[in-house]
């Protein structure tokens, strides 16, 4: 059994090198941000999520979190490790400075999220889903409000919930049924009925409250997505000093058994079964869908994360195996030792592929958590609005891109494994089981892909993915001058780029005159970008790394290997890119072809 | 009361050490760095003092090279209030460690000295017991309780026979050992804090003391890897492999 490294180095060679913090440490409020900050505090974070939350990441998957008389108990050490937690003050990170939080910038956030996820990510997602919270409330709530529910929950004292999903409410949530209906003598509360699903920590133990954020309809709303509302609903009442009062009318009724993150517990919420419970209206009626829509992106780039946490985590866990299981012979050798699998060609590729597809994918996740930086707080407002067009066309991309590969990246772990693999005592089939939510929740690949052609791409006629395609071609030029050992990465990047160029076209052309056709192959689409923005990063990683390898006192063996990973990618990973760009430009007549009723 | 703690940069006990291929000493370029875990405890003692209202300041001293400012850093982060570099890319031996630090104790006049048992890269376990004897001061080392009344300090050690209990007189130079407390997790509002407290840099040469290495390193090897185990087939056999073979028993 393998534990868990938090993989300092690449994060910091990113983060450093090319993910500009340089520029983020201009933005206003990031004055402090510098490599030593990143040092210190993704250092503290990698002991904390080594030490405290990687012990729990099996035990917490084998016991499962339960449900007793509407009451969630976490499984064992949870509840102690989210109190060193939240005195640790990580809960804070990027919590607004005013209301007691660090407010650090994204690009120190998003590392330190991803070893929260790789040592334990249902642990992680009690956080996640409060800082959530805590960004559509920054946002969103009154002066009131805030001051009441911000400064508990930036210090972690109470969590926080997204009720959005309902039986008939998943992907289309225009279908909300959740009622709210207008109470108290001054018409300060509203009452809430109904029943929300797929609640992640929607009642457990480890906090003294919990806010829910609850989508509801007002009686008096318009039909679909424009008469949808947004409530907090605490779990106890919030007297006006701040105590907690009354315990709401709110309640747990079952928790799902699911394939993976078992530590999680994902409920299925009542309210109003005694009369209704009290909720507050955030911001102004019927803005409920658009208020969560603002902090979208941010909780798309912390799904895509996870799916570069789980990746590494998968092939940490596969290379310790690697390492250890002796079997076989070198091949051309008789008779000599038996030796470790590893030194199999095979298992050596299967290694590479994981390990250079979590690079480019951790390359593109912190790239992006920038990019968001800058769209968030730039002073200038013709760069925010570029960086804030640059990070809605990322956005999909991430998420999608990222965990569809982590799927993929945890099923090589288990492979590594041989039968073992298939084993759970092995541990590595975990991994794979956590992965598999992270396509599904917070918007499907498909929802991903759609929203990628239709909203980022098509409409804007592909202003940004060309002014993209157009960055990746610098650094394709800047390679190509380079030569030498760069020139098969030079090459193959150019080549990718140009089948991106011209499938991008295509969905441009296609869109007006034939938008089913376009989403017919938009997940190949969203692959296919994927793949070359990878490629893209890798290619810039590469650059840096010829630099610095030549400098006095580098870590030659360091740059050595990310210029093979690079080279690595260009050749295995890229060419697929080609394989695509075929798809999208020529698949969509056969997936409408054959009608619904003849399947 | 004031504590002055000291604080060694060493390789994070997570690394896996290679040996340099000259076989002049272990790789240390372009390896994670972190505090020593012995100073960690040394640390996490002097701040528990100050929680606890017995200490009113807590100094931490750093020797070594400009990165040990990350060192002082996270000892800050944890609760320390100021911080001293003596800056120098000099090997640092035991002895000289120890007449840099008489002479920063000369400067600061700390009542009590809490310092790491030993160093998980040299182990020398030394630098304690030497700067007590040019002090002329009273020292407890390898402690796993302190106690400071006024000018004594109920100590307790920890010996090969058990735990050994001592009354002794401050100032003085207690050593940690692994069980005096168990170090706390940074917050990250103290990482934050600690970025502002005041780190005063020094060379050995304004403190008037020569660092040069009095020991020489002939060669640094690794240890040879463990050959195979044998099964015996009972403690009979056991008894007589111990007592002929190995000559244990």
């Amino acid at each position: 059994m393998s534990s868990y490294i938090a993989p300092l180095k690449d994060m910091t060679f990113v983060i450093n090198e090319f993910a500009d913090l340089d520029a983020v440490s201009k933005l206003p409020g990031c004055e402090e941000v510098n490599a030593e900050l990143v040092d210190a505090v993704l250092g503290e974070a990698a002991k904390f999520a080594q030490e405290v939350l990687e012990p729990l990441n099996r035990s917490g998957d084998q016991e499962g979190a339960k449900l007793a008389n509407h009451v969630v108990t976490s499984p064992g050490g949870f509840k102690q490790a989210y109190q060193q937690f939240r005195e640790a003050g990580w809960n804070g990170l990027a919590g607004a400075a005013a209301h007691g939080g660090q407010g650090l910038p994204h690009i120190i956030a998003n590392p330190v999220q991803e070893m929260w996820n790789s040592s334990n990510m249902a642990f992680c997602l009690c956080p996640m889903l409060t800082s959530g919270v805590m960004e559509a409330m920054a946002h969103h709530a009154g002066a009131e409000q805030a001051a009441r529910y911000l400064p508990k929950l930036i210090s972690g004292e109470w969590c926080g919930t997204m009720n959005l999903t309902e039986p008939q409410a998943g992907s289309d949530l225009a279908a909300v049924r959740t009622k709210a209906v207008p109470s108290g003598t001054n018409g300060d509360h509203y009452k809430i009925s109904g029943t929300k699903i797929f609640i992640t920590w929607g009642e457990h133990d480890m906090a003294q409250n919990i806010v829910h954020l609850v989508l509801a309809r007002l009686p008096d709303a318009p039909e679909g997505v424009k008469g949808i509302s947004l409530f907090i609903v605490p779990k106890f009442l919030v007297n006006v000093d701040g105590t907690l009062g009354a315990r709401n009318d709110v309640k747990c009724v079952s928790i799902e058994h699911k394939l993976g993150i078992h530590a999680s517990p994902t409920c299925v919420m009542q309210y109003g079964d005694a009369g209704g419970a009290v909720g507050y209206l955030v911001g102004e009626p019927n803005r409920g869908l658009e208020y969560m829509f603002t902090m979208m992106n941010h909780a798309r780039l912390g799904v895509g994360l996870e799916g570069v946490a789980i990746a590494e985590r998968a092939y940490q866990h596969a290379l310790e195996y690697a390492k250890t299981r002796v079997q076989g012979r070198e091949v051309g050798q008789r008779g000599g030792d038996r030796v470790t699998i590893i030194h199999h060609p095979d298992v050596r590729r299967m290694l590479l592929e994981m390990k250079a597809q979590i690079e480019a994918m951790r390359a593109l996740a912190y790239f992006s958590a920038a990019t968001l930086d800058k769209a968030k707080r730039h002073p200038d407002a013709g760069e925010k609005r570029r960086n804030q067009a640059l990070l809605d066309l990322l956005t999909p991309i991430v998420k999608a891109w990222c965990t569809e590969q982590c799927v993929e990246i945890a099923s090589t772990g288990v492979q590594i494994h041989g039968g073992m693999g298939f084993v759970e005592e092995t541990g590595a089939a975990q991994y794979l089981r956590d992965a598999r939510i992270t396509t599904i929740y917070e918007g499907t690949t498909g929802i991903q892909a759609n929203d990628l052609v239709g909203r980022k791409v098509g409409y804007e006629k592909g202003a940004s993915a060309f002014a993209v395609i157009a960055e990746m071609r610098k650094t394709a030029a800047a390679i190509n001058a380079l030569g030498g050992d760069l020139a098969s990465i030079a090459k193959s990047l150019a080549a990718a780029i140009d089948v991106l160029d011209e499938a991008t076209r295509w969905i441009v052309d296609s869109f007006p005159k034939n938008p089913n056709a376009v989403l017919a192959v938009a997940v190949p689409y969203l692959k296919l970008f994927g793949t070359v923005g990878g490629g893209w990063m890798m290619a810039r990683a590469a650059v840096v790394a010829r630099k610095k390898r030549a400098e006095p006192g580098a870590d030659a063996a360091f740059y050595e290997a990310k210029l093979v990973t690079a080279r690595f990618y260009a050749e295995h990973v890229l060419p697929k890119a080609a394989a695509y760009a075929q798809t999208v430009v020529g698949g969509a007549d056969s997936v409408l072809a054959l009608a619904v009723d003849r399947f | 009361m004031k504590v002055l703690v000291t604080a060694k940069r060493v390789i994070d006990p997570y690394v896996k050490v290679r040996v340099k291929s000259d076989g002049t000493g272990v790789e240390t370029a372009n390896i994670k760095m972190t505090i020593n875990p012995f100073c960690e405890i040394a640390v996490e003692q002097a701040v528990r003092m100050k929680e606890a209202g017995s200490v009113t300041e807590i100094v931490v001293v750093s020797i070594g090279v400009t990165q040990c400012q990350e060192t002082i850093r996270t000892a800050m982060a944890m609760g320390a209030d100021r911080g001293i570099l003596v800056e120098t890319t000099e090997e640092m031996q035991p002895l000289a460690v120890a007449k840099v630090l008489k002479a920063i104790v000369e400067k600061e006049k700390p009542n009590l000295v809490i310092m790491g048992k030993q160093a998980i890269d040299d182990d020398s376990n030394q630098c304690g017991q030497m700067l007590a004897a040019l002090l002329n001061w009273p020292q407890a080392t390898h402690i796993s309780n302190v106690t400071v009344n006024g000018d004594s300090a109920e100590i307790t050690r920890e010996i090969d026979g058990g735990l050994e209990k001592l009354t002794i007189k401050v100032p003085a130079v207690v050593t940690a050992d692994l069980r005096l407390n168990e170090p706390r997790y940074v917050t990250l509002p103290n990482i934050m804090k600690a970025k502002k407290k005041p780190l005063e840099i020094v060379k050995p040469d304004a403190l008037g003391v020569d660092v040069k290495p009095r020991l020489k390193t002939l060669k640094v090897a690794e240890p040879a890897s463990r050959s195979a185990g044998v099964k015996v087939a009972d403690v009979a056999e056991l008894v007589a492999k111990l007592k002929n073979e190995a000559r244990v028993i």
